[in-house]
């Protein structure tokens, strides 16, 4: 097990003030709490700072860790002395949900745990409810179906460590969920205690991009390309939908950013989303003789300034 | 990957079935039912009236849960908490258009 040193994961003086020490972690912890940040390490940071405030906010554990300090040095193996904490009064809960380190647990272990895996005093054999975030493709929303997340959870051992136990269950996703919203699998928590039933699984869904179409909410919306003439002229093309490929009618007039509605075609939530159509103007290349000419007795028959709009 | 569906565990999406009392939200969330009344004064939480009794859905879950640890790891105030988690989702959802446009 290796030393860890307190003060610099905070970044303070082995003589900082309970004031400085309190701030630093208040900075660090806007910096790396995992709901506020979009470092990538951000759990692990935010964990590694919440475990040494845990000891040098409070001034029992604080001198304790100073005692044994002395003679360590960052990265070194450590092992604690036996019955080395006698002496050193122990008060209050670390943060909520901890998952300390070893030379935590070494030194603070029991007290600190104590109050873990007890689940809820109200109810005192249900199982701890679990949460976890998934990111799913939008076809899972649109269609509904089965699929495997693979996830990580923190289990207390018989020893009464922290571990990270990785699980891969296969789910049953519900048709139209939403970014944001959370599945509940029942039963699928923490072991119940005792004859209690065990506690619930909730999984926050977000969607990875989707090649074709943009999500907003329950809306999806879609750029289509379209022929200048099928703009002009109004047309009817294939346009691909969630639901399948439909013929979609080119309103004739339609210009780039033309938005058409499909109602109720968007994620099939309730209610329903809506599915939009944004137009494209996709130019022909002028590469032979006949399309230059068709582009060339265009410029001739239309009067047209693009640029109308910015004076000129 | 896709597995079949027969041996999938079926999901509900808690947002829209769940309807929940204050006393469940207070038992899921680990605080005590006064503290859920005060994230409804602040504006944290919305409540849904059934027959002139509180109720919340689903999503009240995560605002409270987000709540709670923001919190207790932040040391805000319930002001502070409040605009945090508002903000937040705003930033969320900012960042949900921005990536569906980054593609």
């Amino acid at each position: 097990m290796e030393f860890k040193d307190y003060y610099k994961v905070m970044g303070v003086a082995r003589d900082a003030t309970e004031a400085q020490i309190k701030q630093a972690y208040r900075k660090l912890a806007r910096k790396y709490h995992p709901d506020v940040s979009k470092e990538k390490d951000a759990e692990a940071r935010f964990k590694e700072v919440g475990e040494a405030y845990e000891v040098l906010k409070s001034p029992e554990k604080r001198a304790a860790y100073d005692q044994l300090g002395k003679d360590y040095r960052p990265g070194q193996d450590f092992r604690p002395p036996p019955n080395w904490d006698q002496g050193f009064e122990f008060s209050g809960a670390g943060p909520g949900d901890p998952a300390y380190s070893d030379f935590f647990d070494a030194l603070f272990g029991a007290q600190a745990r104590s109050r873990r895996g007890r689940g809820d005093d109200s109810h005192p054999g249900r199982g701890e409810d679990h949460h976890a975030k998934v990111l799913l493709d939008l076809d899972a929303s649109l269609n509904g179906g089965a699929r495997s997340f693979t996830l990580r959870m923190p289990e207390i051992d018989a020893e009464g460590r922290l571990a990270s136990k990785e699980r891969t269950l296969n789910v049953q996703v519900p048709k139209g969920i939403l970014a944001g919203q959370q599945i509940r699998l029942a039963g699928q928590g923490g072991g119940a205690h005792g004859n209690g039933t065990p506690g619930d699984l909730y999984i926050e869904v977000e969607f990875a991009p989707h090649p074709l179409y943009r999500l907003d909410g329950r809306d999806l919306s879609l750029e289509l390309p379209v022929a200048p003439w099928e703009a002009a002229l109004g047309a009817t093309v294939k346009t691909p939908t969630p639901t399948g490929t439909v013929e979609l009618k080119i309103p004739a007039g339609s210009h780039a950013g033309s938005k058409l509605r499909l109602k109720g075609r968007g994620i099939p939530a309730t209610p329903p989303g809506d599915f939009y159509v944004v137009l494209q103007i996709a130019l022909p290349p002028a590469n032979d003789e006949k399309a230059k000419a068709a582009y060339a007795a265009m410029a001739g028959a239309v009067p047209f300034n693009p640029r109308a709009s910015l004076g000129v | 990957m896709s597995p079949s569906d027969d041996q999938a565990l079926p999901g509900t999406i808690f947002d829209d079935s769940a309807i929940l009392s204050i006393k469940d939200l207070s038992r899921m969330c680990a605080v005590d039912e006064r503290h859920i009344v005060e994230f409804v004064e602040e504006g944290v939480l919305s409540v849904v009236n059934v027959r002139s009794e509180w109720h919340f859905t689903g999503d009240a879950l995560r605002r409270a849960r987000l709540a709670v640890r923001l919190e207790r790891d932040l040391e805000l105030n319930l002001p502070g908490v409040a605009l945090a988690v508002e903000l937040l989702e705003e930033l969320a959802q900012l960042r949900r258009q921005l990536e569906a446009r980054g593609k």
